[in-house]
């Protein structure tokens, strides 16, 4: 196994090495010049020659291209993360600021789409074609259909016209004040939670009816097993690892669209941070948090991948 | 009779054709029936997605108002009325013609990035799965690397490297495409490549050219339409949400995420039939294109059924 886990590890160091090169490479081939993104067209002509070289020379942009990489990944190695070019924060600031909300809202909305998502989905599997399972193929299919940053918009316009309820604004962290972060998490962590449980429990009917034909269960009902312990003990074991996948994956859908969602809910996190810096043209800050997001991503598919062999002993040993 | 009329031909070819005439008689409409028949929520979704498209193509003629250049002041945030049947937005611009044509944009975008997007997608998947090698390895590694980026974040990104626009738009969009289509065709392409008649394409002659256009591409036609109907309804979320968050297509165009966003982003709290509409319309529209997705998914490629 500890092997098993040593050479996932390995492999995702030149994942990340990619990232880098990818994430340069994009913010390179902006197209003219990185001022004219950042102050537009106009703005740029106004600038003076000094100022030019002055703001191009605080962005490191005056180096050879090769140096501009190796500065930033010494940035990287050394956790620096540059500077906000608006701001005096620097990006690390920004994300032990605001990350943990985002991190909160990810992790509250994959135990949220376990807890709604896989019972429903082993009760629809076990009663095949029953009422339970056309409501909740129903309602799979329409919250895949339905943008979550619209049921998100949704709520909180309810919630202020009705109850003129609104969430706590700034960044309020769980340590700090436990019932306020609440109430500024609960809407995000609800809307892609209740997403994710129609991908879940999707999931988990189709798997748990392929594993029930199987000869196993088929043995394990022979010999007396209740029902329960049936799917419990044994269908289960085979059919939740298409759903830890497909949660791994929705993870890194997740911390995508809880931008959108972060936005509409108007909540503090990571994602607004992403967005403002957009239309701030806030170099730095996108580069490196993109890049944080694209790390992120590559260490969820590692721990899916490290849980599947610690499930599946099949798989350490292939 | 300058026509030989299949039918009439003799011998052994004249048969098969019209043993196949006898099995389809009514060509495309039996097989359109056939498919309501069998799928009617394909039916259903199917229809729906012709209204939504003939409202799109027509917009200018069902809308009541220009979209963008008629912003009456007069009435501002107005309640859905007989004049303006969704009601007004924030500059007075008739909300039921922005929708309306909202959908132009939406399914615009959605088709062409889904077609060009999944097609490169295609054509890189049969060549790295024919090809195989390095090409092959490299070439996982670096749509790896694409997928390693949430596809908002992906979208992100290209849009501000390539300057707003609805043409950036749909290039970003069909960028994030193209790794899903290369995954999928390249494992269609890696057990069709194992055939005997492939094996003998090879055998007489056949460059690799020849043999991925005319013997593997044809077989991966209908996986590759599963696929770019189930893109089409992620992917007109995908551009809503970026016209949400204020990336997307460039104002004042209507798009359905552009008016979602507009209000929230201005720190405004919208009127209901402000967000209602637009929402509505997007949702309508993706459930039509995934219920077909699946129901063409259904007819197509039975072995798929009730995954994913």
């Amino acid at each position: 196994m500890q092997k098993y886990i040593l050479r996932r590890v390995l492999l995702a160091i030149p994942a990340l090495i990619g990232l880098t090169i990818i994430i340069f490479l994009v913010m390179r081939i902006l197209p003219g010049d990185v001022l004219t993104v950042m102050f537009g067209e106009e703005g740029t002509l106004q600038l003076s020659e000094d100022d030019r070289q002055r703001i191009i020379a605080s962005l490191g942009l005056d180096k050879p291209i090769y140096l501009q990489y190796v500065d930033w990944l010494e940035d990287i190695v050394t956790l620096k993360l540059g500077q906000s070019f608006w701001r005096s924060h620097t990006v690390m600031d920004l994300i032990l600021n605001r990350g943990p909300i985002t991190l909160e809202i990810a992790i509250l909305s994959v135990i949220l789409s376990w807890v709604i998502g896989l019972p429903v989905g082993i009760l629809a599997a076990m009663k095949r074609n029953s009422a339970l399972d056309y409501a909740g193929r129903f309602f799979s299919i329409l919250f895949l259909a339905i943008p979550n940053f619209w049921l998100g918009t949704v709520i909180v316009l309810t919630l202020v016209l009705t109850l003129e309820w609104k969430a706590p604004l700034g960044v309020i962290n769980i340590w700090e004040d436990p019932w306020k972060n609440l109430q500024i998490v609960w809407g995000p962590a609800l809307v892609l939670g209740l997403g994710q449980a129609a991908y879940v429990c999707r999931m988990s009917r189709s798997a748990l009816l392929e594993t029930i034909h199987e000869d196993y269960i088929r043995t394990a009902r022979a010999k007396g097993l209740a029902e329960r312990l049936v799917i419990m003990r044994h269908a289960l074991r085979n059919a939740i690892m298409p759903v830890i996948t497909l949660s791994g994956v929705l993870l890194g859908f997740l911390i995508g669209g809880s931008v959108a969602v972060e936005q509409a809910f108007g909540v503090p996190g990571l994602g607004r941070t992403l967005v403002a810096a957009f239309f701030e043209r806030d170099y730095v800050v996108i580069q490196n948090l993109v890049l944080l997001y694209g790390i992120v991503f590559v260490f969820v598919n590692l721990i899916v991948d490290i849980s599947y062999a610690w499930i599946d002993p099949r798989i350490r040993y292939s | 009779m300058a026509q030989v009329n299949p039918a009439t031909t003799t011998g052994a070819e004249g048969e098969v054709l019209v043993q196949e005439e006898a099995r389809a008689p009514q060509g495309w409409w039996w097989v359109i029936i056939h498919f309501c028949q069998r799928n009617p929520m394909g039916g259903v979704s199917g229809v729906m997605i012709i209204v939504i498209v003939a409202i799109a193509v027509f917009a200018p003629w069902v809308a009541t108002h220009h979209p963008t250049q008629e912003a009456d002041f007069r009435a501002l945030r107005e309640e859905p009325s007989a004049a303006h049947w969704m009601g007004t937005d924030d500059i007075g611009r008739d909300l039921y013609s922005r929708v309306i044509h909202g959908a132009r944009i939406s399914l615009f975008v959605a088709l062409v990035a889904v077609v060009v997007g999944d097609f490169l997608g295609a054509a890189w998947g049969v060549a790295a799965g024919y090809i195989g090698g390095r090409f092959d390895i490299y070439s996982q590694r670096f749509l790896e690397l694409m997928m390693s980026f949430p596809t908002l974040i992906l979208a992100m990104i290209l849009v501000l490297a390539m300057g707003a626009g609805v043409w950036t738009v749909i290039v970003a969009i069909g960028i994030t495409r193209v790794p899903i289509a290369v995954r999928v065709i390249r494992s269609v392409t890696l057990s069709v490549k194992e055939y005997a008649y492939v094996d003998a394409a090879q055998a007489i002659g056949a460059s690799s050219t020849r043999v991925m256009i005319r013997h593997i591409a044809p077989q991966c036609v209908a996986p590759w339409l599963v696929l770019a109907t189930a893109h089409l309804g992620s992917v007109i979320i995908l551009e809503a949400s970026l016209g949400f968050l204020g990336v997307g297509v460039p104002l004042p165009t209507a798009t359905w995420g552009n008016m979602l966003g507009g209000p929230v982003a201005a720190g405004l709290i919208p009127r209901w039939w402000m967000v209602i509409f637009p929402g509505l319309a997007i949702t309508i529209t993706v459930l039509a294109f995934n219920l077909f997705g699946d129901s063409i998914r259904d007819a197509l490629d039975p072995k798929l059924r009730g995954r994913t």
